[in-house]
C-alpha cells in the first residue's frame, strides 16, 4: 500500500516515441539536402569531407565509449548529427585531416570529457570549429569559390581565392545567388533554400522551437535596419538587411546550432533572450571586430550563459509565494 | 607527538604526492602563463625553485622569532629579497630568457606554491627538512611545468627546445600556444595523470589483497 502513494517529481506524461535516436534522425534527415547542396556546389572534396567527419565523429564516440568502459551509445546518432554540423563549418578545401581532427575535438574533448550527450556545455560542432579556426586559421579560410554541378572538378588547392560575402568591401553577390548558395563560403551555410527547407521540416514535426531562430534572426534583422535603414537595394552592396540575413553563418547557426537542446535553455522566455543574445552578438562582432562573422563565437558565447539563463527564468512552482525582504518591512 | 618525517619522504612528496601544478594546483597563474616554450618553461620553474629553496631556509631558521601576527609580512619580505636576487641574475646572465618570462619573474613573490611552503612547512619544521622540501616542490613545480610546456610546443611549434621535432608536414595547431590551450591541456595532463595514478593505486589494492590472503 505505502509504495503506491510515492509522489514523484514532475514530468507526470512522456512522450515514449521522442526518444534521442528519432530526434537525432530527423536532424539528420533535416541536414541531409544541406549536404547534397554542398556536395553540389563544392564537389567531391567536400563529399569526402562530410564522410571523414561523420565517421571519425562516430568512430571517437565508440572508442572513446569502449576505452572508458561506458554503454556505447553510438546508435543514438547524436555523433552523426556532431559529424556533420561540423563538416558544413569546413572550407571546400580543407584537408581531410582537418575534419578528422575536427570530430575528435568535438566528441571527445568537449562532449565525452564533460560527461557525454546532454553534459556539454558548448556545442560540440561549433567549439570544434572555434578550435581549428583559432589553430589553422589559413586553412579554416573560406574563400574557394563553388562550381555549381561540376561534381568531378577537382578543388584546386590554395588556387582560387576570392573575397566572402561578408569580407568588409565586398558587394559583387547577387540576392539570387546568396540565396541559392553559389557564393564562397563553408561548405554548409552558403545554400540558404536547402537550410531553411531542414528548418521548416524540424519546425513541422516539432523537434526544435520557433522561438530561437526567429529571435535570432530578427534581431540580426533589427540591428542591420537600423545601421543602414534599407531593405534592400542593389546599390547599398552588403549594407542591406536581406544581405545581411543570407550571408554567412547566420541560417545555419540559427536553425540547426543555436536549437541544439543541450546548450540552449528551456523555457519560453530563456529561449527569446538566448535568440536576441545570439543576435546583438552577431551583430557586434561583425561590425566592430576584425573577424568578418561572429555565428559560431555569438552561439558560443550564449550557450555559456544557458544556464544562467535558465536560472533566471525556471517558472513559479504553483502557490509559491516570494518571501517578503524582511527588511523592507521592518521598514514600514 | 608528531610522527618524525624523513628526508626522503619530504623530498619525493613535493615532485609526487603533493606537486603543486598536478596535485595542488597552485601557481596557476605562471604554469599558464609561460608554459609555451620548453625553455621558458624550465627557466621558471628553476628560477621558483632557487626561491622556494632559500625562502624556505630563512623562515625555517627565523621560524621561532618571527612573532605570529606579522608573519605574513615577513614571509613576503624573505621571499621578495630572493625574487630581487634572481631578477637580477637572469638580467646580467640570462637576458634572453628574462626578457621572454618578462613581468612573471618579478611575480613570483606572490606565486603561491612559495608561500604555501613557507606557512604550510618552513614556519613549522627544521631547517634542513624545511630546504628538502623546498627542492622537492621546486623540482615537482620544475618537472610539471616542463611537461605542460614540451605538450605545448611541440603541438603548437613542433618543436622542442626550439628544435624541429615533428615532420615537416606538421601543420602546427597555433591554439597550443594561446591562453585557452593553456587550459585544455592542463585540463588532459590532470586527466591523464589523475587516471593513471588511480589505477596505480587500484592495482596495489589488489595487491595487498592477494597478498593477504
Amino acid at each position: 500500500m505505502q509504495k503506491k502513494l510515492i509522489v514523484s517529481a514532475a514530468p507526470y506524461l512522456h512522450n515514449h516515441a521522442a526518444t534521442t535516436q528519432r530526434i537525432m534522425l530527423s536532424v539528420v534527415i533535416a541536414l541531409l539536402p544541406t549536404a547534397a547542396a554542398a556536395v553540389w556546389f563544392f564537389g567531391g572534396n567536400a563529399l569526402m569531407l562530410i564522410v571523414v567527419a561523420v565517421v571519425s565523429a562516430v568512430a571517437a564516440e565508440y572508442i572513446w565509449q569502449k576505452l572508458t568502459h561506458k554503454p556505447v551509445t553510438v546508435s543514438d546518432m547524436s555523433a552523426v548529427v556532431t559529424g556533420l554540423l561540423l563538416a558544413f563549418n569546413l572550407p571546400a578545401n580543407a584537408p581531410w585531416w582537418l575534419a578528422a581532427v575536427g570530430s575528435f575535438l568535438a566528441i571527445i574533448l568537449i562532449k565525452q570529457l564533460f560527461g557525454g550527450l546532454g553534459q556539454n556545455f558548448m556545442n560540440p560542432a561549433l567549439a570544434a570549429r572555434a578550435i581549428l579556426m583559432l589553430s589553422w586559421t589559413g586553412l579554416m579560410a573560406a574563400n574557394v569559390l563553388p562550381h555549381a554541378g561540376q561534381w568531378a572538378a577537382p578543388v584546386a588547392l590554395d588556387a582560387v581565392s576570392v573575397a566572402t560575402p561578408l569580407t568588409h568591401g565586398a558587394t559583387g553577390f547577387t540576392l539570387w545567388q546568396l540565396f541559392y548558395g553559389d557564393v564562397p563560403g563553408m561548405i554548409g551555410e552558403t545554400c540558404k533554400i536547402t537550410l531553411l527547407l531542414g528548418g521548416v521540416f524540424l519546425l513541422v514535426f516539432r523537434v526544435i522551437d520557433w522561438r530561437i531562430p526567429v529571435s535570432f534572426i530578427a534581431t540580426v534583422a533589427v540591428a542591420y535596419f537600423i545601421k543602414t535603414g534599407t531593405l534592400y537595394s542593389m546599390e547599398s552592396g552588403a549594407q542591406n538587411v536581406l544581405y545581411q540575413l543570407l550571408s554567412g553563418g547566420l541560417i545555419i547557426g540559427a536553425v540547426f546550432m543555436a536549437t541544439d537542446y543541450v546548450t540552449s535553455p528551456i523555457t519560453g522566455i530563456g529561449k527569446l533572450i538566448m535568440g536576441v543574445g545570439c543576435g546583438v552578438l552577431l551583430f557586434v562582432i561583425r561590425e566592430f571586430s576584425s573577424y568578418p562573422e561572429g555565428c559560431s563565437f555569438a552561439i558560443l558565447f550564449m550557450n555559456v550563459l544557458t544556464p544562467l539563463i535558465d536560472r533566471f527564468t525556471g517558472s513559479k512552482p504553483f502557490g509559491f509565494e516570494k518571501q517578503e525582504n524582511p527588511a523592507k518591512e521592518a521598514k514600514a | 607527538m608528531k610522527k618524525k618525517k624523513s628526508m626522503r619522504s619530504v623530498f619525493l612528496n613535493g615532485i609526487f604526492g603533493e606537486n603543486p601544478i598536478f596535485r595542488m594546483l597552485l601557481g596557476m597563474c605562471p604554469t599558464l602563463a609561460v608554459s609555451t616554450a620548453v625553455f621558458q618553461g624550465i627557466g621558471m620553474g628553476l628560477a621558483t625553485t632557487f626561491v622556494l629553496v632559500f625562502s624556505n631556509l630563512v623562515i625555517a631558521l627565523l621560524r621561532n622569532i618571527i612573532p605570529d601576527k606579522v608573519r605574513i609580512p615577513a614571509f613576503i619580505v624573505v621571499i621578495a629579497t630572493f625574487v630581487t636576487i634572481v631578477d637580477l641574475m637572469l638580467k646580467a646572465f640570462i637576458p634572453s630568457l628574462s626578457q621572454s618570462l618578462g613581468i612573471f619573474i618579478p611575480l613570483i613573490v606572490v606565486n603561491c606554491i612559495i608561500f604555501a611552503r613557507a606557512e604550510a612547512f618552513a614556519s613549522k619544521n627544521s631547517v634542513l627538512l624545511s630546504v628538502t622540501d623546498g627542492l622537492g616542490m621546486g623540482l615537482g613545480f620544475t618537472v610539471s611545468i616542463t611537461l605542460l610546456s614540451a605538450c605545448r610546443e611541440l603541438l603548437g611549434n613542433g618543436t622542442l627546445l626550439g628544435a624541429q621535432v615533428m615532420p615537416e608536414t606538421f601543420q602546427p595547431m597555433a591554439i597550443a600556444l594561446r591562453p585557452p590551450g593553456g587550459f585544455i591541456m592542463l585540463g588532459i595532463l590532470l586527466l591523464i595523470i589523475n587516471a593513471s595514478s588511480k589505477a596505480i593505486v587500484k592495482r596495489r589494492e589488489a595487491k595487498a589483497k592477494e597478498a593477504e590472503l
